[in-house]
This record gives structure tokens, sequence and C-alpha cells, in this order.
């Protein structure tokens, strides 16, 4: 993997807080051209908010992303469109706009961002939809489909325009076994077909060692293991190791509460010692 | 707490207010980000997305043209029927003409319509601006470099106030057929008298004022329910919130614009 050339993305020094919870703290993270990155994670670590700050839907409170050199952050809207132009995303849910059938959502961003005639705009709708085995679905309505094909349709649709960087918000949560499999092989498929920079955000290890090139570990709003994924197999951080091999019991704990509970069921408000 | 209870009552008041002028801020950058991308979109490309306009015309307006028939029938059969005791005693039957027509052409063909539209249009454009923001469509649209504003406000803003306005004159002839119906079969007059004592007491000012006003009413329903639908909380209860808002808000802000306007052209015109 080329780590040497220049980083589709890079964070630097990226913050964020939630009035006085800091959901990011100083995320460093560089990923270089046709790589996979895997960030993991469990529930509430930050890795949706990080997700978010990359795409631009939050703005860092300090720090800044940078995606091909171009400072997102401090961009216009005219430079960030330009910018997003780029870049296709999978949201958790799929995102499809309700109110359009599969095959017009897939068709939005080649309508929108580009000159293509209608004919070769409905060709291409097919075989991004193909792609995800789901070309003859192209007229139902996405409410007529299941979670898991509007996934798929969300994932045809972050494809049309070719981006050359993906983001996958939890691709595979609430898949089948087999439609997590595919979802994992198209991401490999467009790596080392078309060198696509994936980023995919999950909590699914399974899918993380099938399809990383790099595994990050997000905890409590910071990196505490980077690196291929057979770093992760046997892994020495006690709380890696517990979220890797899914442990009830480790260092991270599975109650989220700062207050004690006694004092909380018996109305005396006392902080946790 | 009886000491700083008077202080507590004007800052109470104050935050009000001030809530109040942040809101009226929000609208009206929503307004010039509309206004800047329909002009961008009338005259350079991104074009305004015309099948889109149409089918929100569609939609928003049209089907509440039985509702707005109905209703204004009824405003004007009620008009006729509470003024023409007071005309009879003054002994001027044949004015109800008149008046009917001047208050239905000016005042309230414009507001009841409006007022219908924001249950109609108004309430549908929150909940499903509100929804969107729910499903992440307008996350979505954003990220893949589609101004939400351009795509779905500048299309519902058109359609919404040219069916305002379109209804705005249907609603004033049926209004003031309503009136009509009472003069011929209550007071048993003659109806060709009403047609011609009608077409003589309108000025061309009196439909004029009632119709820009309408196209005002348009907009402020719109813009109401586009800025509360995209500023719902993700949540079910966030929708049927920016819902209820919007229409409250809306009818506030229809008859607060009516007292202005109203006044304004009474002083000016």
């Amino acid at each position: 993997m080329p780590t040497t050339s220049e980083p589709v993305l890079e964070l630097r020094n990226v913050q964020k807080f939630f009035g006085e919870r800091q959901v990011l703290k100083d995320i460093e993270l560089r990923v270089a051209p046709g790589e996979t990155l895997v960030i993991i994670g469990v529930s509430g670590c930050g890795k949706s908010t990080l997700l978010r700050t990359i795409i631009g839907e939050e703005k860092p409170d300090s720090g800044h992303v940078f995606l091909d050199g171009e400072d997102a952050c401090c961009a216009g809207p005219k430079d960030l469109d330009r910018i997003r132009r780029r870049f296709g995303i999978l949201f958790q849910s799929g995102a499809l706009y309700s109110s359009m059938t599969v095959g017009e959502n897939v068709a939005l961003p080649l309508r929108e961002h580009s000159d293509l005639d209608e004919k070769i705009i409905k060709m291409v709708v097919k075989m991004k939809l193909e792609m995800v085995g789901l070309r003859d679905f192209e007229d139902l309505m996405p409410a007529q489909i299941s979670d898991g094909m509007r996934k798929r349709v969300g994932l045809a649709r972050a494809i049309a325009l070719d981006p050359e960087i993906l983001f996958y918000d939890e691709p595979t949560a609430g898949l089948d076994p087999i439609a997590t499999g595919a979802i994992d092989q198209l991401v490999i498929d467009l790596r080392t077909k078309l060198g696509v920079t994936s980023i995919v955000v999950t909590h699914d290890m399974e899918s993380a060692f099938r399809t990383a090139d790099r595994i990050a570990m997000l905890y409590n709003g910071e990196f505490i293991a980077v690196g291929p994924p057979g770093d992760f197999q046997n892994p020495t951080d006690p709380r890696v190791r517990q979220f890797v091999k899914g442990l009830a019991d480790g260092p991270i704990p599975l109650r989220l509460s700062k207050t004690d509970y006694l004092a909380d069921l018996m109305g005396t408000t006392a902080d946790a010692p | 707490m009886s000491a700083t209870s008077p202080l507590r009552c004007l800052e109470r008041i104050g935050s009000q207010g001030e809530g109040l002028l942040a809101y009226l801020g929000g609208l009206g950058y929503l307004a010039l980000d509309t206004l800047k991308l329909t002009a961008l979109g009338i005259f350079v490309r991104p074009r305004i997305k015309a099948d889109e306009t149409f089918f929100q015309m569609i939609r928003l307006g049209v089907r509440a043209i039985p509702i707005i028939v109905l209703v204004q029938t009824f405003v004007g059969m009620i008009l006729a029927f509470q003024l023409s005791p007071v005309l009879d005693d003054y002994g001027q039957l044949d004015k109800v003409a008149t008046v009917v027509s001047v208050a239905v052409f000016r005042e309230l063909g414009p507001l009841i319509t409006a007022v219908v539209l924001t249950g109609f249009a108004g309430a549908a454009i929150a909940a499903e601006l509100g929804t969107m923001v729910v499903g992440e469509e307008i996350a979505a649209l954003r990220t893949s470099a589609i101004h939400p504003i351009r795509f779905l406000v500048v299309p519902r803003v058109i359609a919404c106030i040219l069916m305002t306005v379109s209804l705005t004159i249907v609603a004033d002839i049926v209004g003031t057929f309503g009136g009509g119906l009472v003069d011929r079969y209550v007071l048993m007059r003659d109806p060709t008298a009403y047609y011609h004592t009608v077409l003589d007491s309108l000025l061309v000012k009196d439909v004029l004022t009632g119709l820009i006003k309408s196209g005002i009413f348009g907009f402020i329903i719109v813009l109401v329910s586009c800025y509360e639908g995209l500023g719902a909380t993700r949540s079910a209860g966030g929708v049927g919130r920016a819902t209820t808002r919007s229409v409250v808000l809306s009818i506030f802000l229809i008859i607060a614009a009516d007292c202005a306007f109203t006044a304004m052209f009474y002083f000016l015109w």
C-alpha cells in the first residue's frame, strides 16, 4: 500500500464538543489513495460524529479536515460543493429520497451534476443497480423494498458519479449474512478495480477483517489502536481485545451512566466515587 | 423572591422577544437565499425545476380547490346574512352586493384562502421536509452537493405563491357568488341587479390589493413551513412539532402581515 504518497484524507487535531462533553479528542488521521480504512468502536464512541465531521455535516471546534489537500472546514459553499462532488456517502439508513423511485434516486446525482443525455443516464443507472444486484427494482419506491435493499440502492447512488472517495456509515448493520458478504465484496471490488479510497465506519468485526487495509479503533473520542487487520487478530491492548472478541467483561464498561446506581434509585443525588 | 420577580418578568419578556427576533431573522435569511436562488434559477443554470414546480402546484393547490370553494361560498353567505338586517334598517338592501364583494375581494378571499392553504400546503410541506430531515435525506442532498434550498424550497415557494394567488381569485368569485345566493333566494332580489352592483362597486384597487396580499400570504405560508420542516429535530415528535408550529405561526404571521399591509394600503393608496 502506497503510504508515502499524498493522503486523500487528512485530519489534523480535530476536536469536537457537544456542550461540555468532548466527543472527539485531537484526532489525527491520514488515509492514502486507494486505501480501505475501517473505523471500529463501540456505540457512542464518536464514530458517527467523526464521519459527519469529515463529510462536512459538522464543523470541528478546532483542527482541520483536508480532502485531497483542500481544507474542507474553511471552504466556502462553492468549494465545498466541488469537493463533495468527488465523494460518495452511504448513509446508515440508506437515506433514499422517499418521494422518488429507486431509479430516480440513483439518477439524481447524474441529472444534477452532469450534462449526460437521458438515455446515457438510464444506462448508467442500470449499471450501478446491477452492481448491487437490484437492476429489476428500478421502478419501485423506497418504501416498497426492504431495509437491506434500501442500503444497497444507497450504495448504487453513492457510486453513481464514480467518486474517488467513498464513506460508508455502518454499511452492513441490519443486513443478512449474504447481503453483508455482497456489500463487503463490493467494497473490495471498488478498491481493486477502480482504486476507490474507502472509509468504513462499522462495528461488524467480520466485515472489517474482510475489507480493511487498515483498521482504526476509536474509543472515547480518540484512536487507541491503528494498524493492519493482522494487529487486531490477537491484540495486546485489553480494550481492543474486548471489542474484537466481543467480551462483556473488560475495561470497556457496558454501563455508561456516571452516577451511583443505588443513590439514583433512592433519589439521593450523589456522584459516583 | 418577590424582589426579583418583576425583574424576572422583564427578563422573560426580553428573552421571548429575542427568540421572536431570532426566528424572524432565520426566516429572513431563508427568504433571501430563496430569492437569490430563484433569480439565479431563472437566468442561469442550474435552472428551476419546472416539472417539480408543476407537481408541487398540483399537490399543494389543486387539491384544495373543493374545500376553498365550499368555505368561500359559506363566507359569502354568512356576510349577506349578517349584513342584510343592518342594511335593511337604513333602507340600503341593494348594497348587499357592494358590501359582500368589497369585503370578499379586499379581505376575506385572500385571508380565508391563506388560512385554508396553511392547513393544506403548509402542514404538508413542514411534515414532508421534517420527515426528510429525520431520514437523513437532507444530509444526503447536501453531501451530494445538491443545495436543499434550490432543490426543495424554490419549487415549493413558486408553486405556493402561484397557487395562493390563483386560488384567491377563485375564492373571490365564489365568495361573491355565495352572497348572491342569499340575495336571490333569501332576500328574494333580482340576480342581475346583484351582478351589476358587484361590477359597479368593485375597483381595480380592491382586486389588486387583495391579490398582492394573497401573494404575500402564500410566501409566508411556504417560508414558515419550509423553515420549520428543515429545522425539525430528528425524531417523530420533531416532525409533529414542526407541523403544528408551522400552522400556528403561519396563521399568526398572515394576520399580522394582513394588518400591516391593510394599514399601508389605507394610508398610501
